[in-house]
């Protein structure tokens, strides 16, 4: 089975694509953050700057065509603040310098009724210059008082840093909390993938019911044509399996007949030369039927290797049952079979397919062993494998060419005489290879055939 | 031994009941699993051999109802399906043994031996000839001179004599029920069975007879 290409990952495209949008959005809040803040504290600034300059127009009065004024304490007093900004005003009567700092900028823009403001350098200091007006009249006539107040601006940097940095933590956290829900939302949108993953992954080979679990509505299509899919796949497997059993039937009812009609014949005819006949008819038909036997047995092994169950195998019990099944069969033969059975070995797999490959072992010891001879079944039990082993104490296997025997239609040079297929180690090597383990032919000391399966358990 | 033989395949059932008479049995056949169940209700069978495919249903559901209704009666499936898929589910719903067609009748024999060997057989299992006892499923044979254990063959060799009494059977005939047919035996190997039955049989008044150009009988005098 090919290995699906992965490229990319949904989970990661989708955590990423949220946490961009995070940075996106926290860098948002960081600016606007700042950007009122620093509004903010402008704002309070110039009001500050521009109740300044107000009182000081407010206690202004014309005496005698003299402007006086009563310097109120509080109008500087209020903007000298815990950073001792250094404050400057000016003020003009009509444009023309009265008192003050006679360089502090005059407003740029033209003048108007409302206070007016505006940033500017003052004696190599960054300043804000608030300017109010107003109109004064007297006897000489009406005039025009012009009040700058202006302050440094070096608190005000100071609360600005602060408010970058508030930002900062703001748009920190903010990011935090989103990157922490981008992790949550990936990993919930992405579960009921992950679900109907595992759940069909859960599954038996065999098991091809379709998904019935909820899923959510995105899913449905998938898992629409994966249940089409897996509802096909059902039919051809039924169609395959009926297909065997009733090639079978179709093959051994007939067969059964001209067996069962021989052996009849043969109890009724006298004639040496008619018996031999007979006998020869009925040796065929047992080559055929076991050949046609064994063609779908090993039809059915393939099939069934191919989709391998994982169940619970007590290979103690399969052991014993399956040299029961056989033992009159080997005592037609007068053969003894012995088991040895040790320990109680679990595995995973196929317990009808175990079975098979071990009764076509047996099987074949019982056919090629002269009757009369000793069958011998161990099993036992090492760290991590199951043995059985099968030993009969007939010719053995043919010594030039025992690997040979495990492929298709070979039979050993010895084997002439003798109702065989030349398939039985095949199923029993196709068997044991779909469970992981090994299949050893061998002839032992003296004479006898030794067939030893080594199973993972 | 009494059969009922539940087969559809009329060609072959007919066939399994002659070759199960030719030795000495007596077989009832069943078309359907309506007719073997009207069968066993009435009569009751050594052994049941039992088809899966009917036209009437599944045999494995008439060996469920039998087992329902403590029927006891020992069942052996013949089928003609793959043996990879049917033996454990067939063992599992109650059957005895099983068997797959083409049925060699010497296997069906030891099967049948075994599994009423198995259940505890009955005692019509036992055949007394003389000063003879022999019971056939166990193999035992009681002589004047005490229990003798006959091996499968001798055992086999010895019911065919002792189950007709007097009858000349040819070396060929006993070779054709002895051995397999995959096995290359010559006529003589059979001599080497009466051997030993003769050995067991030394203190009784029965003897096996050779007849000259014929073959063997058993003469219980």
């Amino acid at each position: 089975m090919s290995e699906p290409v992965a490229q990319g990952s949904l989970r990661r495209n989708l955590t990423v694509m949220l946490l961009l949008g995070a940075v996106g959005l926290a860098l948002l809040v960081y600016f606007i953050v700042q950007s009122v803040a620093r509004e903010i504290a402008q704002e309070s600034q110039d009001n500050v700057l521009a109740a300044s300059a107000i009182s000081i127009l407010d206690s202004a009065r014309v005496v005698e065509g003299e402007i006086t004024i009563d310097f109120p304490y509080a109008s500087l007093s209020m903007l000298d603040t815990v950073t001792n900004e250094r404050v400057f005003y000016a003020i003009r009567r009509d444009g023309r310098f009265l008192t003050g700092y006679e360089d502090l900028p005059l407003p740029t823009e033209p003048a108007t009724a409302a206070t007016q403001f505006a940033s500017d350098t003052f004696l190599g200091e960054p300043i804000r210059i608030a300017t109010a007006r107003r109109g004064l009249s007297s006897d000489a006539g009406a005039s025009t008082l012009e009040v700058s107040v202006a302050q440094t601006l070096s608190g005000m940097t100071q609360t600005l840093a602060r408010i970058s940095r508030i930002s900062m933590f703001v748009g920190g956290g903010f990011f935090l909390l989103a990157a922490l829900l981008a992790v949550l939302i990936s990993r919930a949108t992405i579960r009921p993938l992950d679900r109907l993953a595992a759940s069909v992954a859960r599954r038996g080979p065999k098991d091809l019911r379709p998904v019935a679990a909820p899923i959510p509505m995105e899913m449905v299509p998938l898992v629409r044509s994966l249940n089409n899919f897996m509802s096909r796949l059902q039919r051809s497997l039924s169609r395959s399996e009926e297909f065997i059993a009733e090639a079978a039937h179709r093959v051994r009812t007939p067969l059964a007949i001209v067996r069962t009609k021989a052996e009849i014949t043969l109890r009724r005819v006298e004639k040496q030369e008619n018996r031999e006949a007979i006998r020869d008819m009925i040796r065929a038909i047992d080559e055929s039927s076991r050949t046609a036997g064994q063609l779908l047995d090993h039809a059915m092994v393939t099939f069934r290797a191919d989709h391998l169950l994982d169940e619970d195998v007590d290979l103690a019990a399969l052991t014993q049952d399956t040299i029961e099944s056989l033992r009159p069969v080997s005592e037609l033969k007068e053969m003894e079979i012995t088991a040895e059975i040790r320990g109680t070995p679990h595995l995973r797999g196929d317990a009808i397919l175990l079975q098979n490959a071990l009764r076509n072992v047996l099987d074949n010891a019982i056919k090629y062993t002269p009757a009369g001879s000793t069958l011998s079944v161990t099993l036992h039990e090492t760290d991590d494998q199951a043995v059985v082993t099968v030993q009969d104490n007939g010719p053995g296997f043919p010594k030039d060419d025992i690997d040979g025997l495990r492929y298709r239609f070979a039979r050993g040079g010895n084997a002439a005489g003798t109702i065989g297929s030349g398939l039985g180690l095949t199923i029993v090597e196709d068997v044991v290879t779909a469970h992981g383990g090994r299949l050893t032919l061998s002839n032992t000391e003296g004479s006898g055939a030794c067939v030893t399966i080594s199973l993972p358990s | 031994m009494r059969f009922l033989l539940i087969e559809d395949n009329s060609e072959l059932a007919e066939a399994v009941v002659d070759r199960l008479t030719l030795d000495g049995h007596v077989v009832d056949h069943a078309p359907t699993l309506a007719v073997a169940a009207d069968f066993a209700s009435v009569t009751s069978y050594d052994l049941i051999l039992l088809d899966i495919m009917l036209p009437d249903g599944d045999g494995r559901s008439f060996l469920k109802r039998q087992r329902n209704h403590k029927d006891g009666t020992p069942v052996i499936v013949l089928t003609a399906r793959s043996e990879v898929s049917d033996r454990v589910g067939m063992l599992d719903s109650g059957a005895d043994d099983f068997m797959v067609k083409p049925i060699d009748f010497a296997e069906l024999e030891a099967r049948c031996r075994a599994v009423l060997r198995r259940r505890g057989g009955k005692s019509t299992n036992r055949i007394t000839l003389g000063d003879l006892t022999f019971d056939s499923l166990s193999g035992t044979l009681h002589t004047p001179q005490g229990e003798a254990q006959l091996r499968p063959r001798e055992l086999r060799l010895f019911e065919i004599l002792v189950n007709a009494p007097g009858q000349i059977f040819s070396k060929g005939a006993l070779v054709d029920r002895l051995f397999s047919y995959d096995e290359e035996v010559s006529e003589n190997a059979i001599e080497v069975y009466i051997g030993r039955l003769r050995r067991h049989l030394v203190s009784s008044r029965a003897e096996i007879v050779t007849v000259r150009g014929l073959g063997y009988k058993l003469d219980a005098q």
